[in-house]
Formats: structure tokens, C-alpha cells, sequence
């Protein structure tokens, strides 16, 4: 049968050893553009959201980690104590698509199609968040920026399947923001996520080169100066840091020169929201 | 077309079979196509326009973006559910009476997503209502109607009269 | 739950459309609901180049599919090969050369979509890809091998009026251009063609603007007798101009001819994209003389439209184009070059607004930079210089339409300013919304202005004319037209018309279909006027016909009878009998033709008295804008608009604010974009429209100076909406900004930068 429902990661697992051109679905809302559009043909499907641990989230505040399992959609991302412990990543799931988007689509498939614009994964660079893989014979967890390789492509095997997410707590302020064209239901054009922990800055970008873009020459410049120095010339001054780090392109949804200049744009207003100047 | 599926839907309480259908096909092809459901619309088949709301196990989602095939066990409600008795909702009545249908292809998607908001937000304000509503396309109206029967609506239901 | 009504749904009441529960209840058939016993699919193979010459088409593979029952291309068009709306140079499939992206080469059927797919994908065209022409000037200066046996300048118009040498101390000058702007219909093109048993005929269910033109293209095509061919009007999913051309009607009825089987035929959102013909792109050059007291001496401009590889309606966009030059303004010389021209890009032709969009996005921008350049104030310029009924336009045409613009412009100014914005406005109130890309210091307000002018039905010796059977039965009424319901309401208006004419109130109507004469199209802002004008009528011709009946019962000269209510009374006596009852065992059926006026062609110096009727409109726009990132909230649309007269007033709004919400689209989002010819972004993803939350407060007046040229007085409401409201909300950008834009849709970096 091409169509499977596991309802456990071992069944789902086995099952895609045995079917190793078995297309993972979870919300659809990338794959099905896809297969409407005629961009991609499955023959097989596994469908991953009868998996109890893929929806389930918690906040394990002994370790500092925020477990999210892959299916857990936008929408519960976006309220409750989920929120309150990763504003964020809040912040973000808020921007993509639209609330029936947002019903759907979920973090696993956010990090299984790996755009730039995908709007959880600045969040989960500048979060230092780690993905855990397995397959039926093993288990494994790399980092965020070991998971993204390039534009659309991460480093999942083709026998794993994607079950959540850690990311850390932070001690300080985080934010994001993201341009675009209209005032909801927008692909990014530029984004970026700020993130304080033990007064130290991180910052990551969207939409802005190949993949997510962490920043650390721009975080290690500030962090030399110090939140407590920050002004709205300094974070000028960050903006331009920040630009000179991203590897902005033209498209049809915008200009490279348009995006680095907002990513700046972004990045300074995101710093003095931090540091509530 | 080779590879074949059979499998059953529960589509508004009632289970419905579905035969010799390609896996691709979209939930919102199903229901209009094999299951003679054709109030949900389609207007992108890529989740701009919301024309295709359904709730799947009380979600509102676009059709055109559920995998018919997977949606097996879960409750699917459209708009041709909304009222066993042919008779209208209070949120279609107001879309009428407030002349928020021009055309009319975004109405039904636009009930579905008025009914889910009103149905976990019996109070909403105006950016509440925007951004409940910022996931369907409406090209005729301009939204002014749709947002007063909106209003209409949770007027009545608060027993204010209009 | 039930509505009930207490009114008489009859003209000037918000009369409730007949076809609203079906909508809201998903069960009213658009064109893309219907089905037929043993229906195939159809589907359309197109060009991926702007410009190639088809060196073969194999089409063997595509047979070979089990499912497939059908393969064409133009080897099998049985009749003329090309086809359009003003000349017939459009191809219904390329032969030798395509000359856009998107052109249909072949079609198929096939027993599911996505056989369909494959077997397109099966089908072989090899194409030599050539250099297309991208650039309008190229058209103009002949730098470009003719794309087209007819030439690359589709059309060129003058207009010489006054003394062209005459000047002022204050000139002021700009180019504009406008972007290519997509109707986005929610409901994509569909039809669904069902061919005679005998082989001999087909009928087709299809979504179109007018009906009767479809036919008479159609029957051409297919070789056969327009008598063969019935149409009958599917649901329609909105129009704003897209299906005034004809898209797979012909491809349809050819397939389903070819099988002897039903078959439906559906675009995809991208597919549309490429199916309908978009708002020309422009490049308008203006240069305005004025007194130092603001009045406007002359104008010099210069027109480029570009139609994109066929004609279409492209020569009458430009004549509207040019002859608004002027816009609502008196302008006693003026010299003017407007060319429409054909490219390898996307085939242009109407959209809403048809041509006086663009001309009014330079005229208003004109007019800002007036007022700049005088010190006078921006309402102040424009009302100095309004035009009134009389005055001669720059056609030597004489203004006599009923011009209430002073009204419109004092009434919008009038209106109250949203409040100013407070300290903590909610994320979702500032630009950029849920990205949260601002905070409240980064914003800045601006006001602007736009005024307009709107020519109401067709121009240049049109005979334009639509017919309509009303029939009295039994105190019942059942009316026949043509008249496409696109979502304007207009199967609401007509049962108000025949209440209010007749005193009945029992109204239906009769399938839209061919079987009667034509409506003409539901374009132009003419139906209320023209459609209306037929109901109204046939509506009065049954009057005289049933009040000669109770004359006669009842021994009155029919003359003294009038409709009182829902009765007839005798206007000089005591008869007072109901309608209902009058009518008993009476039955009665007339139909009408209403035709409008004649103008005529300009002449070779664009003089000419070419258009019908004129409706005005103004707008003021109020926007939020954060400069530094050059993202913009439209705040506020306040509107006065010429109506006439107001026959439903929920209509009329729906009309007003679905009109500012396009005109919204194209001043700050929606573009399509073309970099060689090829269309960069055809989906609801990249291709922008205005969701709830872009959606301004709209405050409306509606001006009721009745037009005693109109049938009822009422003018047409549905284009004024989403002229002017593009320029306001440019000019309100521009104000909060202290910016120069002169294009639209304003980008981000037109603002940061
Ligand atoms: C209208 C619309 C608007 C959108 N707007 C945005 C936006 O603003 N921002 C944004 O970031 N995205 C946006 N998206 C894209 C999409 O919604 C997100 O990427 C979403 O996170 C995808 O999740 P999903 O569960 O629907 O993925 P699916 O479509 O189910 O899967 C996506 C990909 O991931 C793979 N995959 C899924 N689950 C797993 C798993 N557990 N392990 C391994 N691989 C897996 C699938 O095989 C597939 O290749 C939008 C999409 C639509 C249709
Ligand atoms: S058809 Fe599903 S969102 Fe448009
Ligand atoms: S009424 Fe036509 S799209 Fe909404």
C-alpha cells in the first residue's frame, strides 16, 4: 500500500527503511504545493502525524530545553506557556502564511524543506537549537548549523526521519522580525531573529543568502561593547556589521540591495528593542 | 496512472468511500470530484486563498493541502455541513444580509473561517477579526461587508440586537 | 435560520441578492461545479518561450497514454484560425510561431487531470527560440523585426486641440509608469462543452463576460453556424476585464466536437495567469502649462501601452487612455501622442478601469506636482480647475453628462481623518504587521489626494445595445437577459427594476443564456445603465400593456393608470385595484432593446464626440508608512463618488470598497513581473493581493444628482472605485515621505531608497 499511518517512530522508521523512496509528510502545506503544482510525483507517503511524541512539546526547565516534537503545528507555537518560553520562535510561527497555514505546517516540515525563508529557522540558528534524527537503527542530534547545508538541503539522511527539536532557554530578550510586501500571508524577504543570553547577543538571518546566516562577527563586535552601551548610533553601527555579513540575492520578490539594507534595518531595531532603548 | 487507492473518509458525521483514486489527489479534489462536494473552492491549490477551508478534527485548514489518502480516521466538516436541515447559519445569514458575497467563490471558505473564529472567540476585536480572516482572499469585496457581518454576528450572539 | 423582510425590495433598497444562499451555502454552480455523465478533461499545452518559431510538434506520445482520447493543435482548428475582440489576430493555436509565454500550442482530453498532465508532457514541440521583443519603444522605432504580420504598433492616436503653441509661466513635467496589474479573479476560467447528439451543435456552460461575443468568436473558430453554438453562463468567480477575451472557450467545444463527449476544462491559478489578458503596463510622459493661479493652460503628454503579443481590446484602452488626458479638469489645448504597441510579453487588454487607470495616475501625479510648484493648496488646484457640464474636452467633445465633481472633492475633504496613532498602537496596525518589522517612532503619516473621470460603456460608434423580456404572468414576473453576473449584483438590480416598474413582487429570472439577443458585456461600468436600461423597458412596455387591459375591464383611458405600490390607480378617479389581482388570468411578455446614444471615431487630431457619459469620483487616502524600510498601511480611503442615482445602496458599497481594495493592489502590491518575457511570479504566492489585513477603513458618500441621460437616472458604479484611489494613495506616500514616486506599485526600495 503507498499510503502509511504509522502510529508509532518505530513503525515509521521501519517503514521507511523498507520504503526508501517513501515521500514524510506531516502538515502537507509544502509537499502538497508541490504535488499540485506537478513538481513532485510520490508514489509512496508516509504520513507522520498519528505519532503521539511528534506532537507533543515541553519545557524541561532542569536542563534549560524546550523539546518540540516535529508535527507540533505554528498554531501552538504561537500562544501559551510555548510561547512565553520561546517568544521568539512565537513571533515567528505568528508570520508564516495564514491561520489555516499555521493549523498545518509544523516545525519538522519547516526543517525538512530547509528554504532561507523558512521563518522558524533563524529562530533556531540564533536559539543554538539542536535537531534529533533517527532511523531504524539509530539516533542522532546535530546542530542547527550542521542540519542546514544549502538552500532546500539539509544533512537528514534519507533513512531518517526528523522528531523534534531542543532548543535552549535564553536569560535575556528575544525578537524577530520579517519584511515583507503585505501585511500577512507573506514569504520573507528579509528576516532576522536577536536573541540575549547572559547579556551576550546572538543574531541570525533569513532570506538572506543559502542558508540561515548566523552572525558572529556582527554578535562578537557588539558583545565587545556590551549591552549596557548600546545606543541607536551603536546599533547603527550593528546594522552595517550585520549587513556586511549577509549574502543577499536578487529575485522576484526583491532586490539584493533592498535586503541588505532592511536585514540592517531589522537587526538595529531588534537590538534596541532588546536593550528597550 | 498507476498506483490506485481505496479508502474511506468521514466527511460531515458520514463515512464515504473512496475508490480508484491517485494518492496525490488533495482533499479538496476529493470532495469536489469523487464525493460530489463541490462548496469547498479552489482558486490557487496552494493555500493563498483560502477558498478551500475545511476543518479536519475541528482545524481549519486548506483542503488543496491535505493528502486526501492521509485524512483517513480524522472528522472532516465543510460547508456543506454546517446545517444538517438546509437551513442557514447565523453567519450565513449575515453574509447575506450584509452583502458580504459578491461573486461568491471565496463565501464558502469564509464562512468555514468565520464559523472557527467565532466558534473559539466569542468577542473578537478588529485585529483578532483581520488576522483570523487575513488567510482568506476576497477580490470582489474589499472586506468592508465581510468584516460588518462579522460584526453582525457576534452581535447576535451576545443577544444585542442589531 | 430564516430571513425575513419587511421593505419591498424595490429600487433604492439594499434588496438582498436572489443567489446569496446558494453562495453561502457552497451550493451555487460556478462554471468549475459542473459535471456530465462520461466527462473528460481538458488541458492546454503552452509555450515556455516569449518568442519561437515552432519548428515540429509531435504529438504521438501524448496518444499513447491509456486515458487520452484526444490530442489538437491548430492542424485541427476547423474553421478561422485566429480569433479577438477588436481585430482577429490572435491565434486559437500557434502554428509556425508563439509569441508570448504562455501561448497555447495544443490541447488534450483525457479521463483525469493528471492523465491530462502527462500526456502534455508527452507531447514533443521542438522550438528555434528567437529574440523577443521586451521593450515598447523598440515597437515604436522599428528596431525590432515585426513580431506579427500586422505590425508591432498595434495602434497610435493624436489629439490636437486648441492652439498647440500656447504656454504658461509654470510648467511642470513627469513620467509615470504603471505596473502590469492581474484581475486575480477568485475563480479561474472554466467551461464545461457538451456537443449535440447529432454532431451537428455544442453547448457550452462557461464563466464569461459577455456571452453573445463568445458565440459569434467561437462559431468562427469552430467553422460552424452561431445557431450550433449555445452558451450558457456558468457561474462566474468575478471578472474585473479577464474574460471579456475569450480564453478556452474555443479549445473546449473543439475537444469536446472531436470526442462526441462532454468535456470540462479548468485553469490552474498559474495557468490563468497565462489564459487572460492583464492591465496594460504604461509609460506616460505629461508636461502641464498653468497660470500662476494654479489654471491649467495646456497639456502636452505622451502614451505608451504596452499590448503584449495580440491586439485585444488594446486600440480602445489607448483611445480611453489619451482622451482622459485631462482627467476631470478643463484643459483648453492640449497635444497628445499615445501609442499601443505589441511585444513578446503577456497580451494586455481590459481590466477595470480600462486605460483611465493609467492616464489617471499621471494626471494626478501632474497635479501634485502643480500644486507644488503654485503654493496652492492640493484640493485647492483641483477644484480650481474642474470641469462642468458643458465644457468642451479635449476631443471638442462637449461635457453633458451630469458633473457633481465639486460635490465630491468638498464631501470627501469633509470626511473626518481616522485618529492620529497612538503611542502604542497594536503590531498589526503598523506597517508590516505581524512581522513586527516596526515600532511606533519609525512611522510617519501622509495624505493624498486623486480625482477622476470615468467614460461610462462603449466609445467610437460602438452600436451598443442590450435586450431584455420581461413577462407578466399571473401577477408574477420573469425576466430574460444575457447579462452576465459576474458578482456586480446585477440579478438583484433587474427584480428591483421590474418591482418598482410593475408594483408585482414575486420577480425571478430565467437562465442566462444565448437564447435571447445580446447584453453586451458586463464591462465599462454599463450594465446598470444598459442591462438596466432593458429591463426598465420591457418592464414598461408590459405596463402599458396590462394598464390598456384594466383600461379596458375596467372602461379608463390607460393613460389616466399609474403604479401605486403594488397597486394601479387611476390617477384622476377612485380606482384602486392591486396588480395581483389585475393581472389574474392575464399574461403578457415584451422585449426590449435599449440602445445608448451614437458617438462616433476621432479623427486622425483625436476630435471627435466619442464617448457616452462620465461619472466622477475623488479620494482621499491616508497612510502609515515606515520610511526607512519602505513598508506601507493604507489607513483611511475617504470617497465621494458620482452616482447618479443610488438603486442599491449594499451594492453600491460593495461595488466601492472591492474597487478601492484593486486600487489598493495596484498602488502599493500587485504586479506582475516580466523580465524577457517571462512572467516571473503566476501564483497566489508571489503575485500579491490585499488580504483583511491590508484592507483600509473606507468612509463613503454617495452623490445623487440623477442623470437625466441614464434610464434611471443611475450611473455606473462599478470602474470609478479603482481609478483615482491608486494616485491618492502614491500621493499620500509621497507626502509622508517627502519622496518623488512616479511608478506603481510602490516597492520597498522605492521608498528606503
Ligand atoms: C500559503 C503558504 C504560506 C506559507 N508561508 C510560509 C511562511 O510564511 N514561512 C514559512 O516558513 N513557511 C511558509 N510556508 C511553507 C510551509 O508552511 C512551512 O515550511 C511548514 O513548516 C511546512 O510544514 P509541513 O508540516 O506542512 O510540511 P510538509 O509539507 O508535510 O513537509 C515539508 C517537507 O519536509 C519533509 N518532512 C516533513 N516532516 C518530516 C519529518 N518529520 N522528517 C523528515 N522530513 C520531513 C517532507 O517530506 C517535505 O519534503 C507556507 C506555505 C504555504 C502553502
Ligand atoms: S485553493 Fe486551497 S488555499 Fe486556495
Ligand atoms: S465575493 Fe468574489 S471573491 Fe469574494
Amino acid at each position: 500500500m503507498p499510503i502509511f499511518i504509522p502510529s508509532s517512530l518505530t513503525e515509521a522508521t521501519q517503514l521507511l527503511s523498507k520504503n526508501p523512496d517513501a515521500h514524510l509528510l506531516t502538515g502537507g502545506t509544502d509537499m502538497m504545493v508541490e504535488v499540485n503544482f506537478n513538481h513532485r510525483h510520490p508514489d509512496t507517503v508516509i504520513a507522520l502525524r498519528n505519532i503521539p511524541e511528534f506532537q507533543r512539546w515541553n519545557i524541561d526547565t532542569a536542563s534549560g530545553l524546550v523539546h518540540i516534537g516535529s508535527s507540533v503545528p505554528y498554531a501552538t507555537m504561537e500562544h501559551g506557556d510555548l510561547a512565553k518560553a520561546l517568544p521568539a520562535l512565537a513571533e515567528a510561527a505568528r508570520t508564516v502564511g495564514s491561520p489555516q497555514i499555521r493549523a498545518a505546517g509544523s516545525i519538522g516540515g519547516n526543517l525538512g524543506t530547509c528554504s532561507p525563508a523558512g521563518d522558524s529557522l533563524p529562530v533556531l540558528a540564533a536559539l543554538d537549537a539542536v535537531v534529533h534524527l533517527q532511523s531504524e537503527s539509530s539516533r542522532r542530534s546535530v546542530s542547527f548549523a550542521e542540519f542546514m547545508v544549502g538552500p532546500k538541503r539539509n544533512s537528514r539522511l534519507p533513512n531518517e526521519i526528523i522528531t523534534g527539536v531542543s532548543i535552549p532557554i535564553t536569560n535575556g530578550w528575544q525578537g524577530y522580525a520579517k519584511v515583507g510586501v503585505r501585511n500577512a500571508m507573506v514569504i520573507s524577504v528579509a528576516s532576522v531573529c536577536l536573541a540575549i543570553h547572559d547579556n551576550k547577543v546572538r543574531v541570525a538571518l533569513g532570506s538572506l543568502g543559502p542558508t540561515i546566516i548566523r552572525c558572529t562577527e556582527s554578535e562578537n563586535w557588539i558583545n565587545s561593547i556590551g549591552l549596557a552601551n548600546i545606543d541607536h548610533s551603536l546599533a547603527k553601527e550593528f546594522a552595517d556589521h550585520v549587513r556586511a555579513e549577509s549574502r543577499p540575492i536578487d529575485d522576484h520578490r526583491s532586490t539584493a540591495e533592498y535586503r541588505r539594507h532592511a536585514v540592517g534595518v531589522l537587526a538595529a531595531r531588534l537590538l534596541l528593542r532588546g536593550v528597550q532603548k | 496512472m498507476s498506483e490506485l487507492e481505496h479508502y474511506s473518509l468521514t466527511v460531515n458525521g458520514v463515512e464515504r468511500q473512496v475508490s480508484d483514486a491517485w494518492i496525490g489527489e488533495s482533499l479538496l479534489y476529493v470532495l469536489r470530484e469523487r464525493l460530489g462536494l463541490p462548496g469547498s473552492k479552489g482558486a490557487c491549490e496552494q493555500g493563498e486563498c483560502g477558498s478551500c477551508t475545511v476543518f479536519v478534527d475541528n482545524a481549519a485548514v486548506c483542503s488543496c493541502l491535505v493528502m486526501a489518502a492521509t485524512a483517513v480516521g480524522t472528522q472532516i466538516a465543510t460547508v456543506e455541513g454546517l446545517n444538517d436541515d438546509g437551513s442557514l447559519t447565523d453567519v450565513q445569514e449575515a453574509f447575506i444580509t450584509e452583502g458580504a458575497v459578491q461573486c461568491g467563490f471565496c463565501t464558502p471558505g469564509l464562512v468555514m473561517a468565520v464559523h472557527h473564529l467565532l466558534d473559539h472567540n466569542d468577542s473578537p476585536n478588529e485585529q483578532e477579526i483581520k488576522e483570523a480572516l487575513s488567510g482568506n482572499i476576497c477580490r470582489c469585496t474589499g472586506y468592508g461587508r465581510i468584516f460588518a457581518a462579522v460584526d453582525t454576528v457576534i452581535s447576535v450572539r451576545k443577544g444585542v440586537s442589531s | 435560520m430564516t430571513i425575513t423582510k419587511t421593505q419591498r425590495d424595490i429600487l433604492g433598497s439594499s434588496a438582498l441578492r436572489p443567489d446569496g444562499i446558494s453562495k453561502v451555502q457552497g451550493d451555487f454552480a460556478f462554471s468549475s461545479d459542473l459535471h456530465a455523465e462520461n466527462m473528460l478533461w481538458g488541458a492546454t499545452l503552452r509555450s515556455p518561450h516569449p518568442y519561437a518559431r515552432i519548428v515540429s510538434i509531435d504529438v504521438s506520445g501524448a496518444w499513447k497514454i491509456a486515458g487520452v482520447e484526444c490530442v489538437i493543435t491548430a492542424e485541427d482548428v476547423p474553421g478561422q484560425l485566429t480569433y479577438g475582440l477588436i481585430s482577429e489576430d490572435q491565434p486559437v493555436f500557434a502554428r509556425d510561431v508563439v509569441r508570448y509565454m504562455g501561448e497555447p500550442v495544443a490541447a488534450v482530453a483525457a479521463d483525469h487531470p493528471e492523465t491530462c498532465r502527462r500526456a502534455l508532457a508527452a507531447i514533443q514541440v521542438v522550438y528555434e527560440v528567437l529574440t523577443p521583443l521586451t521593450n515598447p519603444e523598440h515597437a515604436i522605432d522599428a528596431s525590432h523585426e515585426p513580431i506579427h504580420p500586422d505590425g508591432n504598433i498595434i495602434r497610435r492616436q493624436r489629439i490636437m486641440h486648441g492652439d498647440p503653441t500656447a504656454t504658461a509661466p509654470i510648467v511642470v513635467e513627469g513620467t509615470y509608469d504603471i505596473g502590469m496589474q492581474d484581475q486575480a479573479f477568485l475563480g479561474t476560467e472554466s467551461a464545461l462543452a457538451i456537443p449535440d447528439h447529432d454532431g451537428a451543435g455544442v453547448e457550452v456552460f462557461v464563466a464569461t463576460q459577455w456571452l453573445h461575443e463568445d458565440r459569434k468568436q467561437m462559431a468562427k473558430c469552430l467553422g460552424m453556424p452561431e445557431e450550433k453554438v449555445r452558451l450558457v453562463l456558468g457561474g462566474v468567480g468575478g471578472a474585473f476585464g479577464a474574460r471579456e477575451d475569450i480564453s478556452l472557450q474555443v479549445h473546449t467545444a473543439l475537444l469536446a466536437m472531436r470526442t462526441s463527449r462532454p468535456v470540462k476544462m479548468q485553469y490552474g491559478r498559474e495557468e490563468s495567469f497565462f489564459g487572460h489578458v492583464h492591465r496594460h503596463p504604461a509609460q506616460i510622459w505629461m508636461r502641464h502649462h498653468a497660470n500662476t493661479d494654479g489654471r491649467i493652460v495646456k497639456i502636452e503628454a505622451r502614451f505608451v501601452f504596452d499590448g503584449g503579443a495580440y491586439s485585444s481590446t488594446s486600440s480602445a484602452v489607448l483611445i480611453n487612455g489619451v482622451t482622459h488626458t485631462q482627467g476631470p479638469y478643463q484643459c483648453p489645448n492640449a497635444v497628445v501622442d499615445g501609442y499601443a504597441v505589441r511585444t513578446n510579453n503577456p497580451p494586455c487588454g481590459a481590466m477595470r478601469g480600462f486605460g483611465v487607470v493609467q492616464a489617471c495616475f499621471a494626471h494626478e501625479g501632474q497635479m501634485d506636482k502643480l500644486a507644488a510648484a503654485t503654493g496652492i493648496d492640493e484640493v485647492e488646484i483641483r477644484l480650481r480647475n474642474i470641469i462642468h457640464t458643458g465644457d468642451t474636452m479635449i476631443t471638442g467633445q462637449v461635457l453633458e453628462s451630469v458633473a457633481p465633481l465639486e460635490r465630491c472633492i468638498r464631501e470627501t475633504a469633509a470626511m473626518p481623518l481616522p485618529a492620529e496613532m497612538g503611542s502604542h498602537p497594536h503590531e498589526l496596525d503598523l506597517p508590516g504587521g505581524s512581522g513586527r518589522t516596526a515600532d511606533r517612532r519609525n512611522i510617519v503619516r501622509g495624505i493624498g489626494w486623486g480625482v477622476s473621470m470615468k467614460n461610462l460603456m462603449y466609445s467610437e460608434g460602438f452600436d451598443d445595445y442590450s435586450t431584455a423580456r420581461c413577462t407578466l404572468t399571473n401577477g408574477s414576473v420573469e425576466l430574460k437577459f444575457a447579462t452576465s453576473e459576474v458578482g456586480q449584483g446585477f440579478v438583484t438590480l433587474a427584480p428591483q427594476i421590474a418591482r418598482s416598474v410593475l408594483g408585482v413582487d414575486n420577480v425571478t429570472y430565467d437562465t442566462i443564456d444565448t437564447q435571447i439577443g445580446s447584453a453586451g458585456s458586463t464591462s465599462a461600468s454599463r450594465q446598470t445603465w444598459m442591462s438596466g436600461g432593458a429591463v426598465d423597458g420591457a418592464c414598461r412596455m408590459v405596463r402599458e400593456r396590462l394598464f390598456e387591459h384594466v383600461g379596458a375591464v375596467h372602461n379608463i383611458d390607460p393613460l389616466r393608470l399609474a403604479i401605486d405600490d403594488t397597486d394601479i390607480i387611476d390617477t384622476v378617479g377612485t380606482l384602486r385595484i392591486s396588480v395581483q389581482e389585475a393581472s389574474a388570468n392575464f399574461s403578457v411578455s415584451e422585449t426590449y432593446e435599449y440602445h445608448h446614444r451614437k458617438t462616433e471615431d476621432l479623427d486622425e487630431n483625436g476630435q471627435g464626440n466619442c464617448h457616452v457619459a462620465f461619472a466622477f469620483v475623488a479620494h482621499r487616502a491616508v497612510v502609515d508608512v515606515d520610511v526607512e524600510l519602505g513598508l506601507v498601511k493604507v489607513v483611511q480611503i475617504a470617497t465621494a463618488q458620482d452616482v447618479g442615482r443610488v438603486l442599491n445602496p449594499m451594492s453600491v458599497t460593495g461595488q466601492i470598497e472591492g474597487g478601492i481594495a484593486q486600487g489598493l493592489g495596484l498602488a502599493v502590491m500587485e504586479e506582475i513581473i516580466v523580465t524577457n518575457g517571462i512572467v516571473r511570479n503566476p501564483s497566489f504566492t508571489d503575485y500579491l493581493l490585499p488580504t483583511a489585513l491590508d484592507a483600509p477603513q473606507v468612509v463613503i458618500s454617495m452623490i445623487e444628482v440623477p442623470d437625466p441621460q441614464a434610464p434611471m437616472g443611475a450611473k455606473g458604479v462599478g470602474e470609478a472605485p479603482c481609478i483615482s484611489v491608486t494616485p491618492a494613495i502614491v500621493a499620500a506616500i509621497r507626502n509622508a515621505t517627502g519622496k518623488s514616486i512616479d511608478r506603481c506599485p510602490v516597492r520597498p526600495q522605492d521608498i528606503c531608497f
